[in-house]
C-alpha cells in the first residue's frame, strides 16, 4: 500500500482481480422480473398506436409497459426536457424507445418484444444538420419551433480589424464523426420495491443523482422514496448519464408497478441504437497570421449534430466554443457555434466534452499557418501560446495558478526528441514503401464544469468507536479508481494510516448531491470535500483532547497514527475512544464549492473556468504507402495534473485517454443507412485493441493549483484530446497530405466507407 | 454428465447440456467473474480457460464444458484467498480500472504464461487482442503480464510462491 505511490493502491481492487466484485448484472434478487426494450423501425414517425394483446399473452409475459403507464413526468431532460421515458407523440430516432415487455425470464421478454406492434405514420428524416437548419426542413420537435438546439457565441476585438493586420488568411473545413463510448459494461438496471415503499435502483450510471431526479419525476414519488444505490460500473467516459437513468426510470416503474424486482440488461445492439454519442461537428476555419508568425484573428463556425434530443448540446458546444483557439493568445475572434436537432443518433457527455472535435481541428491549423509563415511548428507554437498572465479568448486573465503549456511542451518535445525526428519525416517519399511521420498536439482545458452550472460537492467522515472510518463521497466511482482517491487523501490529511479508511459507496439517501462525475470533476471536487470534513473533524479530536492535555487546540497535529501535543500525545485510536466516552461523536461533514465563474453569453467573455490545465502529446507512426495503413509506433504524453493522488492510476488515465483517442483518430465511427446504425456490436464497432496500440509514455508534471484544496486539478479528459489531431499532424509529416475529417482514411488500399456515414 | 471446474466435481443432468453456459455459470453456479457484454464473442469479458486454452463463454453450451478441466477467475486465488501472483501485478501495476475486462483478461494473460512464460511485450499484446478494454489502453496490463511471468517460470515456482492454479 502507497500514499507515496510506489505501487497502485484501490480500495475495490482485490473484489475486481478476483471475480468477486459484484456489477448489476451480477446481484441477484428472488422472484427477479427481466424486461426488454421495444423499438420500432422508423427514424422520424407520428406514433398512431401501439398493441400490445399479442406480446402480452406470450409465455411468462407479466406486463408491458408503455408511455400511458407512466404515473408521473413522461419527458425530463438535464437542460431541454424533450426526452421520453417512452415515445408519445412521435419516433425521432431509430432507438426510440415504445415499450418495455416485462416477463419472467429475460428470453420471455425478448421474445414478446418482437410481438409489439407499432402503428406510425413515417415522416420526412433530417439526417444532416445544415438541412436542419434549412427553412422547410423536417422539425424533429415541433414545439421548439426550430431545429436549432442552442447558439453560443465569442465577440473578442475586431475581427475584420484582425484580418487586415494578418499577411496570410488561411481557410479549411474539418468534420470529425459520430462515435460510441464502448464502455465494456452495456447499459443495466434493478429496480427493487422495498417494504417501506422505497424504490430502490441499482444501475449503471454516473450520476445517481440525477437518475433518482428522472426516476422520482417518473414514478411521480418524492426524491426520498426513491434510492440509486451506488454499484460498480464498467465504464462509462461521459456515456452513463442520460440514456442510462431512462434505462433506470423504466425499469424502476417496471418494479413499482409490478411490485416484484426487474432488471434490464441491455444488449450490445440495443445499447448501440438508443444510447448517446459524441457530436459529430462541422466547422469552417479562418486564422489571419502574419510574416512573424503571429495569429492576428480567428473566425469560425461550429456546427455540432445533436441528433433527436437536446442531451447536454448546450454545455458540450459551449466548451467547444471557449476552447476554439486552443492555448493560443487570438487578439481578435469570433466565433458562431450552433447545436442542431436531427433524427440522427443522440450526442451528449463523452470524455472530452466538445474538444477533441476542436482540437483536431486548431493543432492542423497551427501548423498549416506556420508552415506558410515559413516557420516550425515549434516556433509558431512558442509565439502564440499561453503564458503566465495571458489572456484567453473569453478575456479570462490566466494568473490564479501556475500556467505550464510551456513547460508540458517542452517535455514532450524533449523526452520524444521531436525536432530530431521531425526531420527525418518521409514527406511522401520512401524507398521502403513505409512513410515515417512524428507529429505531437497541445491544448489547454478549463477545469470541471465552469460556467455550466453549480459546482459543489460534499463528504462525510465517520470515525467508529475503534477508530476505523467510513467515509463517503458524493462523488460516483467510474472505474477511474475515484473511491481510492478519496481514502487516499483522507489518510493524508487525518495523518492516518490508510488501513483505517473503508469508503462507503454512498447512496442517494445517505450524502448530498455532489454533482455528476464528469468534466474531470471527481478528484477537484470530491478531494476537495474530504479536505474540508477532515478539517472540520480534526478541530473536534483536537478539542477533545486539548480539554484534556490543557494545551490550545490550534497546537494539537495529526501525524503517522497518533495525535500530538506540545507535550503529549497518543494513538489516534485512543483519542477517539476519549471523545466517546465523553459523548462526543467524531463526524464531519464538509462542502467544497468551486470558486466563482462568470460568462456574458452575449459577448462569450469571461472567467469560464476557475482554473486549467495544460497537456501536450506526440506521436510516431509509419504510413503503407501502398494500404493506407497507419502503424503508430510510440506516443509521449505530458499533462499537468496538479497533484497526483495516486501515481499508477493517474498513468492509467493517461494510456485509457490516449487510447480512446487512437481509436477516435483511426478506426471508429458510427456508420448509418437512412438514420439506422449499421455497425451495432464490437466486432463491426472497432474499438482499440493491444495490438493496435503502441508503447506510450506518460510524463506526470505537478503544480498544486492553488484554486483546489488538495492541490490536485483534472486528468481523464484532457489525455482524451490530443492524440487524434497529433496523429493527424504525424500523417501530413508521413505523406504530405491534411487531414480534414475523421477518421483518418488513407489511400486507395484503405477501407471506402461502405455505408453513408452517420451525418456527413 | 460431470464437469470439472475449478477443480470442483460438478454432476450435470443430460437435459441442462444445451443450456447455455454464459447462464448456467453466472445464474446456477454464482460463477459471475465472466461477463456477458457483446454475446458474440467479439469482446473477451467471458473469457475461462478450457484446458488452459481461452474460450469465450458466450458461444458455448453447457456440455461443450463435458470431460474437459475449466478455470473460471474464481479459481485463480489459492484457497485461503491469497491473490495469485498474476492478480497481485494486475493490482500493484495499476492494470485495473472499471474491471470488467479484467476477469477475462486475466485469465487470457494466464494461458499464454503457462504456455510462455518468457513472453515478449510483442507476444503479450497479440496474446490479449481477443480481449477488449476500453479504461486503460492496455499499457499496464502489459505491464502487469510481463511483471508477473517471473512466476510462471520453473526455477521459481520450484524456489517458491503459490503454484499457479489452473493445475489443479
Amino acid at each position: 500500500m502507497n500514499a507515496a505511490g510506489s505501487k497502485a493502491w484501490r480500495n475495490d481492487g482485490a473484489a475486481k482481480v478476483t471475480g468477486r466484485a459484484k456489477y448489476t448484472d451480477d446481484l441477484k434478487f428472488p422472484r427477479l422480473l427481466h424486461a426488454a426494450p421495444v423499438y420500432a423501425d422508423f427514424v422520424h414517425a407520428r406514433l398512431l398506436g401501439i398493441s400490445t394483446a399479442e406480446a402480452g399473452r406470450a409465455p411468462g409475459v407479466v406486463r408491458i409497459l408503455t408511455a400511458a403507464d407512466v404515473p408521473g413526468s413522461n419527458r425530463f431532460g438535464q437542460i431541454i426536457r424533450d426526452f421520453r421515458i417512452f415515445a408519445d407523440d412521435k419516433i425521432r430516432f431509430h432507438g426510440d424507445v415504445v415499450a418495455l415487455v416485462v416477463a419472467e425470464t429475460r428470453d420471455q421478454a425478448i421474445f414478446a418484444s418482437a410481438l409489439v406492434r407499432v402503428e406510425a405514420e413515417a415522416l420526412p428524416a433530417v439526417l444532416d444538420p445544415e438541412e436542419a437548419l434549412r427553412p422547410g426542413a423536417p422539425l424533429v420537435h415541433e414545439s421548439h419551433g426550430s431545429n436549432l438546439v442552442n447558439t453560443h457565441r465569442i465577440r473578442r476585438g475586431d475581427v475584420a480589424e484582425g484580418f487586415r493586420q494578418a499577411d496570410f488568411v488561411l481557410e479549411e473545413q474539418f468534420r470529425t464523426q459520430c462515435v460510441e463510448h464502448a464502455y465494456l459494461e452495456p447499459e443495466v438496471a434493478v429496480g427493487v420495491p422495498r417494504p417501506d415503499g422505497v424504490i430502490e435502483v441499482y444501475g449503471s450510471m454516473q450520476h445517481p443523482f440525477s437518475t433518482r431526479r428522472f426516476v422520482a419525476a417518473c414514478l411521480g414519488r418524492p426524491l426520498a422514496d426513491v434510492e440509486v444505490v451506488g454499484t460498480p460500473m464498467g465504464g462509462g467516459f461521459g456515456g452513463k448519464d442520460d440514456t442510462a437513468a431512462i434505462v433506470c426510470a423504466r425499469t424502476a416503474l417496471a418494479a413499482q408497478l409490478t411490485g416484484r424486482p426487474v432488471k434490464t440488461m441491455y444488449r450490445r445492439d440495443w445499447s448501440i441504437r438508443e444510447s448517446y454519442k459524441r457530436h459529430p461537428y462541422r466547422v469552417t476555419y479562418k486564422l489571419g497570421v502574419t510574416r512573424e508568425g503571429r495569429i492576428t484573428a480567428v473566425q469560425c463556425r461550429i456546427l455540432a449534430d445533436g441528433g433527436a434530443y437536446c442531451s447536454v448540446t448546450p454545455w458540450v458546444t459551449w466548451r467547444s466554443t471557449v476552447q476554439c483557439c486552443g492555448p493560443y493568445v487570438v487578439p481578435h475572434v469570433h466565433c458562431d457555434t450552433q447545436g442542431v436537432y436531427t433524427n440522427n443518433a443522440v450526442a451528449g457527455a463523452m470524455r472530452g466534452f466538445g474538444s477533441p472535435q476542436m482540437n483536431f481541428v486548431v493543432e492542423q491549423m497551427v501548423e498549416i499557418a506556420a508552415e506558410r509563415a515559413g516557420l516550425s511548428g515549434t516556433e509558431f507554437r512558442r509565439r502564440n501560446l499561453v503564458r503566465q498572465g495571458s489572456v484567453t479568448i473569453t478575456g479570462q486573465k490566466l494568473d490564479n495558478h501556475k500556467v505550464a503549456m510551456e513547460e508540458v511542451f517542452e517535455a514532450v518535445r524533449t523526452r520524444i526528441g521531436y525536432e530530431d525526428k521531425l526531420a527525418r519525416c518521409s514527406h511522401g517519399r520512401s524507398d521502403t514503401g513505409l512513410l515515417y511521420g512524428i507529429g505531437l498536439a497541445m491544448s489547454y482545458r478549463g477545469v470541471s464544469l465552469g460556467a455550466e452550472g453549480v459546482d459543489a460537492c460534499a463528504a462525510i467522515l465517520n470515525v467508529q468507536p475503534d477508530g476505523s472510518i467510513l467515509l463517503e463521497v458524493g462523488v460516483h466511482e467510474n472505474g477511474q479508481g475515484a473511491e481510492a482517491a478519496m481514502s487516499l487523501l483522507a489518510a493524508r490529511e487525518l495523518g492516518v494510516a490508510l488501513g483505517r479508511i473503508r469508503y462507503r459507496r454512498a447512496s442517494t439517501s445517505t450524502v448530498p448531491d455532489g454533482g455528476t462525475t464528469v468534466a474531470s470533476r471527481g478528484t477537484i471536487m470530491g478531494g476537495g470535500a474530504v479536505t474540508v470534513a477532515a478539517h472540520e473533524l480534526k478541530l473536534r479530536i483536537a478539542a477533545a483532547v486539548a480539554a484534556r492535555w490543557r494545551c490550545p487546540p490550534a497546537e494539537v497535529r495529526f501525524e503517522d497514527d497518533w495525535v500530538l501535543g506540545p507535550a503529549d500525545r497518543m494513538p489516534f485510536a485512543d483519542a477517539i475512544a476519549l471523545m466517546y466516552r465523553t459523548q462526543q461523536f467524531p463526524y464531519a461533514f464538509g462542502v467544497f464549492q468551486a470558486p466563482p465563474v462568470s460568462w456574458d453569453e452575449r459577448t462569450g467573455q469571461g472567467d469560464a473556468y476557475f482554473t486549467w490545465v495544460y497537456g501536450c502529446q506526440a506521436v510516431e507512426l509509419t504510413v503503407d504507402a501502398r494500404t493506407g495503413k497507419v502503424t503508430l509506433l510510440n506516443a509521449v504524453a505530458a499533462h499537468d495534473v496538479g497533484r497526483a493522488v495516486n501515481r499508477e492510476m493517474v498513468r492509467g488515465q493517461f494510456f485509457g485517454g490516449m487510447a480512446m483517442a487512437a481509436g477516435y483518430a483511426l478506426h471508429e465511427e458510427i456508420l448509418s443507412r437512412d438514420g439506422r446504425i449499421t455497425n451495432t456490436n464490437l466486432n463491426t464497432y472497432r474499438i482499440p485493441r493491444a495490438t493496435d496500440l503502441p508503447e506510450m509514455t506518460a510524463l506526470i508534471i505537478e503544480n498544486p493549483d492553488p484554486q483546489s484544496p488538495t492541490g490536485a486539478k483534472a486528468l481523464g479528459e484532457p489525455t482524451n484530446e490530443l492524440l487524434a489531431p497529433a496523429i493527424a499532424n504525424a500523417v501530413y509529416q508521413a505523406t504530405g497530405r491534411r487531414q480534414h475529417s475523421l477518421p483518418i482514411r488513407l489511400g486507395a488500399g484503405s477501407r471506402e466507407a461502405p455505408e453513408e456515414t452517420c451525418a456527413r | 454428465m460431470k464437469l470439472s471446474i475449478n477443480g470442483r466435481e460438478i454432476e450435470v443432468a443430460p437435459a441442462a447440456g444445451e443450456r447455455r453456459l454464459i447462464e448456467f455459470l453466472r445464474d446456477d453456479l454464482d460463477l459471475t467473474g465472466a461477463k456477458n457484454a457483446c454475446d458474440i464473442g467479439a469482446c473477451g469479458a467471458c473469457t475461462i480457460l478450457v484446458d488452459e486454452a481461452p474460450a469465450k463463454v458466450c458461444a458455448k453450451r453447457v456440455k461443450d464444458l463435458a470431460g474437459h478441466r475449466v478455470l473460471t477467475i474464481e479459481g485463480l486465488a489459492g484457497p485461503d484467498g491469497a491473490l495469485h501472483p498474476l492478480q497481485q501485478a494486475f493490482l500493484d501495476c495499476g492494470a485495473v480500472q472499471c474491471g470488467f475486462c479484467t476477469p477475462g483478461m486475466i485469465l487470457a494473460a494466464h494461458a499464454l504464461l503457462l504456455r510462455e512464460p518468457c513472453p515478449t511485450r510483442e507476444e503479450i499484446r497479440h496474446a490479449l487482442r481477443g480481449n477488449l478494454c476500453r479504461c486503460t489502453g492496455y499499457q499496464q496490463i502489459v505491464d502487469a503480464v510481463e511483471a508477473a511471468a517471473v512466476h510462471y517460470r520453473p526455477a521459481a515456482a520450484a524456489a517458491a510462491a503459490p503454484e499457479p492454479a489452473g493445475t489443479l
